[in-house]
């Protein structure tokens, strides 16, 4: 062995140094413990809450909407499942390569995918993002078996709405989209978080907080890479309230029907309970495209249709009511005592008054006219003598008294009022004067009045039901998803018109003239099995009266109609507008003829037609009426 | 040539302490890799096969008188150094660095060895070396020679973790070999343009990640900052006690990076909690100080020095590791001595238990 020299030759350092280097060694381990001590004592909890972050995460689970029935619980609105794809955008790797896949297998624009991307930023943490919904089987096919290859990208099956009718009464039950930013703001939708459905327009928006279900959820444990391992918790959704609405299913096919594809608006009510039967807008859209993703070149085309599909004419269209204000003008004028039954007038066919000549609709004139050959041959010169002596403040009046002129509260958001102008009105409106002319224009209907369908569906039924303003409704129930009854809405007076009987004997028996006498102008509103009484409308869109010939669409008049029956004891009550159909003994009456038909068929009082076999059987039975298939037999 | 004195005289309590860490090491790495797909030996039994291999080598380091390494140390500082010149020739590449040479049936990462050599080396340079007063700037230009040529081709692989390790080590040993306080200015003052210029020429974009991650983890939640975050988590969320043995929510769920190895502690300090972990400190603690206690014991300069320079291998990888796991240091490829899966570790860590025990049974020879 050697080097023995060498025992340690600084014994005064090393020893000395060791110790050194024992408490660097020391100090250093108390710094580990203390920052142990850090992290395991004082930071446990928020440490251990953010492991428990990782590893569990919750899914939502939608709760299904309830459904919407008809008045006799059949189906309109429901829902059926609806794959989409979502992705939880923690969990990603690479991001821009998962949305060049998703936008090639979906078929989907990069940029909408980015989009939806960029509006979850502030989401919380790990909530699933949906970047595409209303996929196809196929593509969710396609999407799980390639899993592996898109992280942070989930399938989701959600509950949508099902159509059951397509498009049949879309303007009345609304659709759905996603809640937007400023409805997140507002306290009607404070419990609602971003990304959700809600009712849009229609029953679905007005009703929402009876439809929307409550929404559940699934706490799951996953792993670093976001796969599900296990189920920790679960809180289950529950569906929304089923809405039966007032709606008579086979009455709102009819008169969608009976309007075909013109623009316009049927609505039926019961005269006796202020139930609508039937509450149709034409042309009507699909309110399916709404939910998924709307083709932009529908979207254009439903905005750039002259007749406004996507516009709830029922509730939101303020028309001229034309000729069927006559029957407010004659109400007034019977109650204030300028007329009766035996009062007449000379008609030339024109009016001078000022400097100006109201003319008659019928240029020939209509010679002696008192009060029941006015309402029936609808005569312009009776009504603007007797406007003129009224005043415009009585006429409104009277107006008022039958509910026009301010929203009748029928359960819809955004409903109209119409105009009902007064002297005053148009002071605080234009800040100008009313002139004496334009209380003729009133008393006809024209000028500045505006009433909404659903306005002149409840003037005609409180017309009918000789003075009882019910409030109009749409839902008859809520009912929750055991069946219990939540809510009904019984009939709900709003007003009473409060007029003298021989009023009302008057006026009906011109509005039953109107329908049922030779020369009345709702001849084609007629049925045999149901007296009917109504009175037609044709209302000016613009002051063209000299000209002949083809009037260009937009120009053309408003063809009115509304009615009630049975005349001796009325049960429902039809307003009927057809925009631009230009006669409303042609064109609107023919709609609410069909919709009564079908109403007092569901009643089993008219006999349906039987559909003719095959085979002819000898010696059929001859059917009461033939259905009036194609309205195309004019006069 | 055995004397009976060597058998009495054997180091019982530190082969034990290595023997309860390794232990525990085994345990925590049967936990740590539960959620694996198993493919071949698990790696708790290939934990122990490599804790027999490593034994083995440490009985057969010891069973040799530590002498005789005087006579080799430069030779095995050259050879060492060969090879790691040879690495960045014909070295085998893996993951962005290259850091194995292909040996036929295994593959050899040079720079392991080096953190034993070089404690030899120094030893052996310090061991003959007349200083009393502590090394002038002078004296240290060799020295640092020596550190600087591995360190410096270490991290040309990129290796910084080891790279940094074999600095410190050789750095320790310079300090207790004692370095005059004019010498430790005027390095720190050169440290800096130094510095400098590494962060600029020399360090890797992903090392220069690393650093910046461990400054603010937050930056990048996702990507390289997330090692460093869901450690912190799994650490903490142990609390006390843990929340017990395979039932770590972090590692079963492998929210936590190559949890058997580098972040293995950090599995550990999660199913067991701050007990655990101040038991694992304690006992580290224990094992250094030991082998610092060898060292003082010791009676010859070249013993004293070998055992300083393997207790600061020894502390330095724990420190790092530990500071690493609990957030403290930038994520650095170094495991925990002992406890980390892996042959590698095990095999330098042995043979460095081995060197102790050796100096430890033979200080009565003289």
């Amino acid at each position: 062995m050697k080097q023995p020299q060498n025992i340690l030759p600084d014994d005064d350092g090393g020893g000395r140094r060791i110790i050194g280097l024992s408490l660097g060694a020391f100090a250093l381990f108390f710094l580990l413990l203390s920052r142990l001590w850090y992290l395991q004592v004082v930071n446990a909890d928020d440490l251990l809450n953010q492991s428990e972050n990782n590893r569990l995460r919750f899914v939502p689970v939608a709760a299904p909407r309830g459904a919407i029935l008809d008045r006799n619980g059949k189906v309109l609105v429901s829902n059926t499942p609806s794959f989409s794809v979502a992705v939880i955008p923690q969990d990603v790797k690479n991001k821009e390569q998962l949305i060049d896949n998703l936008a090639r297998h979906l078929n989907l624009d990069r940029k909408e995918i980015e989009e939806k991307w960029a509006k979850g930023q502030g989401r919380a943490k790990y909530y699933p993002l949906v970047v595409a919904s209303g996929i196809t089987r196929d593509q969710m096919e396609f999407l799980e078996e390639n899993r592996l290859s898109l992280s942070g990208v989930n399938m989701e099956m959600k509950p949508i709405r099902a159509y059951t009718n397509g498009a049949l009464a879309s303007h009345l039950l609304g659709y759905l989209g996603e809640i937007s930013e400023e409805e997140l703001n507002s306290e009607r939708y404070q419990e609602y978080n971003a990304g959700d459905y809600v009712g849009k327009s229609g029953i679905e928006r007005s009703w929402e907080q009876y439809l929307h279900g409550t929404d559940g959820g699934r706490q799951i444990e996953v792993d670093a890479r976001g796969r599900f391992l296990r189920t920790v918790e679960e809180t289950g959704s529950s569906v929304g309230n089923t809405v039966l609405l007032t709606i008579d299913l086979d009455m709102q096919k009819v008169a969608e029907q009976a309007l075909g594809d013109r623009a316009g608006a049927a609505v039926a009510m019961d005269v006796n309970s202020g139930e609508i039967l039937a509450f149709a807008s034409a042309p009507d859209f699909d309110p399916a495209l709404f939910t998924g993703r709307m083709p932009p070149e529908v979207w254009k085309k439903y905005l750039e249709d002259e007749r406004h599909p996507l516009e709830n004419k029922a509730l939101k269209g303020m028309y001229p009511p034309g000729s069927t204000f006559k029957i407010i003008t004659a109400i007034a004028g019977l109650e204030e005592g300028l007329i009766d039954e035996h009062s007449g007038i000379e008609c030339p066919g024109y009016y001078k008054f000022g400097n100006g000549t109201f003319r008659c609709w019928d240029k020939k004139g209509h010679g002696h006219v008192e009060l029941r050959k006015a309402l029936r041959e609808s005569c312009d010169v009776y009504f603007y003598k007797l406007a003129e002596r009224l005043g415009v403040n009585r006429i409104a009046a009277y107006a008022k008294r039958f509910g026009m002129g301010a929203p009748l509260g029928i359960g819809l958001d955004n409903e109209k009022g119409g105009v009902i102008p007064t002297e005053e009105w148009k002071l605080k409106r234009f800040g100008k004067k009313w002139f004496q002319g334009e209380t003729l224009s009133v008393g006809i209907g024209q000028g500045y009045v505006l009433a909404t369908p659903v306005q002149l569906a409840s003037m005609i039924s409180t017309v009918a039901n000789e003075g009882t303003i019910y409030r109009p409704h749409l839902v008859r129930k809520v009912i929750d998803s055991d069946g219990k009854v939540l809510q009904e809405f019984s009939p709900q007076v709003i007003g009473k018109a409060g007029l003298k009987p021989q009023t009302y004997r008057l006026v009906k028996e011109g509005l039953f003239a109107v329908v049922n006498e030779p020369r009345g102008t709702g001849g084609m509103a007629r049925l045999y099995e149901v007296k009917v009484a109504g009175k037609t409308g044709s209302s000016q869109v613009v002051k063209l009266r000299d000209s002949k010939g083809d009037v260009p669409y937009r120009f053309r008049d408003h063809a009115l109609f509304v009615a009630f029956a049975p005349y001796e004891k009325p049960e429902i009550a039809v307003a009927v507008i057809v925009e631009h159909g230009e006669h409303g003994g042609s064109a609107a009456a023919p709609v609410a003829a069909r919709i009564l038909r079908s109403y007092f068929e569901g009643k089993g009082v008219i006999r349906k037609p039987v559909p003719k076999p095959v085979l002819q059987e000898e010696g059929g039975e001859s059917v009461a009426e033939p259905d009036p298939g194609g309205e195309s037999g004019s006069r | 040539m055995f004397d009976r004195r060597l058998f009495t005289n054997f180091d019982w309590t530190l082969l034990a302490v290595v023997m309860l860490i390794t232990a525990f090491g085994v345990i925590n790495i049967y936990s740590a890799s539960a959620s694996y797909r198993e493919i071949g030996t698990p790696y708790y039994l290939k934990q122990l096969y490599w804790i027999v291999a490593g034994l083995s080598l440490c009985l057969t380091v010891c069973s040799l008188d530590y002498h005789m390494l005087e006579d080799f140390a430069y030779w095995l500082y050259g050879a060492v150094l060969m090879l790691l010149v040879l690495v960045l020739l014909i070295g085998k590449t893996s993951m962005g660095a290259t850091r194995w040479i292909h040996l036929g049936f295994f593959n050899m990462q040079p720079s392991e060895p080096m953190k034993i050599v070089i404690i030899m080396t120094f030893a052996r340079y310090f061991s003959r070396y007349p200083i009393f007063k502590g090394l002038t700037l002078k004296e240290l230009v060799y020295p640092l020679l020596l550190i600087g040529a591995p360190a410096l081709l270490i991290m040309k692989q990129p290796d910084l973790g080891t790279a940094v390790l074999v600095s410190m080590i050789a750095g320790t040993m310079l300090l207790f070999v004692g370095v005059r306080w004019s010498a430790l200015v005027t390095l720190f003052a050169a440290a800096v343009p130094i510095v400098y210029g590494a962060w600029n020429f020399v360090l890797h974009d992903y090392q220069k990640n690393r650093i910046y991650n461990f400054l603010n983890p937050d930056l990048d939640p996702l990507g390289s900052g997330y090692h460093i975050i869901q450690s912190k988590i799994a650490v903490g969320s142990g609390a006390t006690l843990g929340k017990g043995f395979m039932q770590g929510t972090q590692s079963q769920l492998r929210f936590l990076p190559e949890q058997h190895t580098d972040f293995a502690f950090s599995v550990f300090a999660e199913e067991w909690g701050f007990a655990g972990c101040l038991l694992m400190v304690t006992l580290y603690l224990f094992l250094i100080l030991w082998g610092l206690g060898i060292a003082k014991r010791c009676n010859d300069r070249f013993g004293s020095l070998l055992a300083v320079g393997v207790s600061a291998m020894l502390f330095w990888h724990i420190v790092i590791n530990m500071g690493m796991v609990i957030g403290l240091l930038p994520v650095v490829g170094v495991p925990l001595p002992f406890f980390s899966y892996g042959g590698t570790s095990m095999v330098t860590s042995m043979v460095g238990v081995g060197i102790l025990l050796n100096i430890s049974m033979r200080r009565f020879m003289f």
